[in-house]
């Protein structure tokens, strides 16, 4: 059953994702079922709980700003599906104004 | 694209409506290394080589945020008077381009490094102005792509594109501003402030030509006079100041032929293009953007307490705008005085330094921005690196105030004192270059130049004021340029009376 409130068309396109009919409405109740439960969270008493970004409890977790070692190149290309001259080559890219 | 021709409105047209702009720049930091990895943080490097896999996004990576990058904020901030919000978070900015590995970029959503704040500036005419900060956050740069297989670069006509990420990762700053910018002028003057500022706080090159500095422009008219905003268009693409003047007037110039015709603004995204001098509409075929933003699960928050903030507060160096001022108020330097030398703050701490010991602003900025930058120039060696010590030059206003040397004998001493340094009261002394103003000594010189010169007494005396500027002439020779000119002068007309 897919949901009136999430347009899972719209959000499979945000996500490049290809979704056939069968799939838009699996998805669709699969998300449904999600805001459901966030319907039943909605309705814990949280007045004093503060907002949060994070579960995990540390802060400022940095690293000084010292130069690490990199990859070698033919490293950093070996997982590419097409290189060239040292670049990265891809598909071409959509152009945004037509 | 969509290109419409853009005419110049009447000046009475202009003068009706007032441009409401708002900048919004990408600034990249000066970091050793990337924000979130050790990649080095250098301009130029061979494609792919500055890569890792925290900024190649390869699976289990981990990105941990560069100390330094998250100070420079802190200073930027407090250059602005931003408030420093004690805690901050990064986010999620959910697109998809090849040219960033990740399919989203760390950036900060709501909770941002800084928030609020003021750029205060000036115009080339001295009027000072303000722009409110919205916010500065930190983010993190994109990779680079080339489009191939059109022979020009260019989107349209491509078969593929080439990326390079040795710029992914590399710490960014965004700063938006209000719309309280008015003019192209404005604009420009406005992102002069935060370049010079970023400069003076060693936080960013501002290099534009290295695309260290990025910037949008969001264009609105409305009836000079009116509260209510009107619709606001985007301008991308500019890369030089220059552009964003010509772009921002340009648009203005659009916008109100639109409205004098009756027109309606479109909200919409344009882009400059700089041969043509006009923006062009860059609808895109997709919706509106939806970044779907949420908290980085990768990077704990950060907390900055005040300890933090004041210890970055108290390291601050004095800021362009308070340097203009003081040079300005105290000083009494023109706009274009003050301008140049806040501009290059080596040079202005060392004319801080001679003004020093000098107390004579004037005469220190006569040879700071004369001679000295004359010199600097010809050799290519800063003033401030240059044998010439702040306090040798302040010896040197001394003795051309005190009168002791007259001023061309200070611009030789200037020229000893640049070749070999030492000090200028110890050469004008071992040299004798101390100007003569005892009237025996120089009626000396003269008695010589007129015993040597009779045509030109005869000359004067039939009426030839020339001549006399002659016999001045010789004689100040004969001295070395020491005789004191006017006495000079005084000696001469007297016995030739
Ligand atoms: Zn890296």
């Amino acid at each position: 059953m897919a949901s009136d409130r999430i347009d899972v068309r719209h959000v499979a396109k945000l996500a490049r994702l290809a979704l056939t009919e069968s799939e838009v409405l699996r998805y669709g109740s699969q998300l449904a079922g999600l805001l459901t439960f966030v319907d039943e969270l909605r309705g814990l008493d949280t007045e004093h709980v503060g907002a949060t970004a994070q579960v995990v409890e540390s802060r400022n977790v940095t690293r000084p700003d010292v130069v690490g070692p990199c990859l070698s190149r033919e490293d950093a290309l070996a997982g590419a599906p097409q290189a060239q001259n040292g670049f990265f080559r891809v598909p071409k890219i959509i152009a945004a104004a037509e | 694209m969509i290109s419409e021709r853009s005419s110049v409105p009447p000046a009475d047209a202009a003068a009706k409506y007032e441009a409401v702009i708002g900048i919004e720049c990408h600034v990249e930091l000066k970091t050793a290394s990337k924000m979130f990895c050790g990649c080095p943080n250098a301009f130029g490097g061979e494609p792919n080589t500055q890569v890792c896999p925290v900024c190649l996004a390869l699976p289990g990576a981990l990105p941990v945020p560069n100390a330094a990058a998250i100070e420079h904020m802190i200073r930027a901030g407090l250059a602005f008077d931003c408030a420093i919000p004690a805690f901050s978070k990064f986010d999620r900015k959910n697109y998809f381009y090849p040219d960033m590995p990740k399919d989203y970029q760390i950036s900060q959503y709501d909770m941002p490094l800084t928030q609020g704040g003021v750029v205060r500036y000036w115009l080339a005419d001295g009027t000072l102005r303000e722009c409110r900060l919205t916010r500065i956050h930190l983010e993190e740069d994109t990779g680079k792509s080339t489009h191939a297989g059109s022979g020009d670069g260019r989107i349209a006509g491509s078969t593929y594109s080439l990326v390079d990420f040795n710029r992914a990762g590399v710490p960014l700053m965004e700063c938006v501003s209000d719309p309280d910018i008015r003019s192209a002028d404005e604009a420009v003057a406005f992102l002069d402030a935060l370049k010079r500022t970023f400069v003076q706080l060693g936080i960013s090159d501002v290099k534009m030509e290295e695309g260290s500095l990025r910037c949008d422009a969001n264009v609105s008219l409305r009836l000079r006079g009116a509260a209510e905003y009107g619709t606001k268009t985007e301008i991308k693409n500019m890369n030089s100041f220059r552009s964003v003047h010509r772009a921002i007037q340009s648009e203005i110039e659009r916008q109100t032929g639109l409205l004098e015709r009756g027109e309606r603004i479109i909200q919409e995204t344009r882009g400059w293009d700089e041969a043509g001098g006009v923006t062009h509409s860059m609808r895109s075929k997709e919706k509106a953007h939806d970044y779907r933003y949420f908290p980085d699960p990768d990077l704990v928050p950060m907390e900055i307490d005040a300890a933090t903030v004041e210890r970055v507060r108290a390291a601050l160096p004095e800021l362009p705008i308070a340097r203009y001022e003081r040079y300005v108020d105290a000083y009494k330097l023109s706009v274009a005085q003050a301008t140049q030398l806040v501009d290059n703050a080596s040079l202005a701490e060392y004319f801080d330094r001679a003004v020093d010991s000098a107390k004579s602003p004037a005469g220190v900025l006569n040879f700071v921005l004369g001679d000295l930058s004359r010199l600097a120039n010809e050799s290519g060696i800063e003033v401030a690196h240059s044998k010439v010590t702040p306090e040798a030059l302040a010896e040197l206003v001394a003795l051309t105030d005190a009168k002791t040397i007259n001023s061309k004998v200070a611009k030789d001493v200037l020229v000893r004192l640049w070749n070999d340094g030492g000090s200028a009261k110890a050469i004008v002394q071992a040299d004798g270059l101390a100007q003569v103003s005892d009237p025996a000594a120089v009626g000396a010189f003269v008695d010589a130049a007129l015993a040597a010169n009779p045509k030109s007494v005869a000359d004067f005396a039939a009426g030839k004021e020339n001549a006399l500027k002659f016999l001045i002439g010789q004689v100040m020779k004969a001295s070395r340029g020491t005789a004191n000119p006017a006495l000079v002068e005084t000696v001469l007309r007297d016995r030739m009376r």
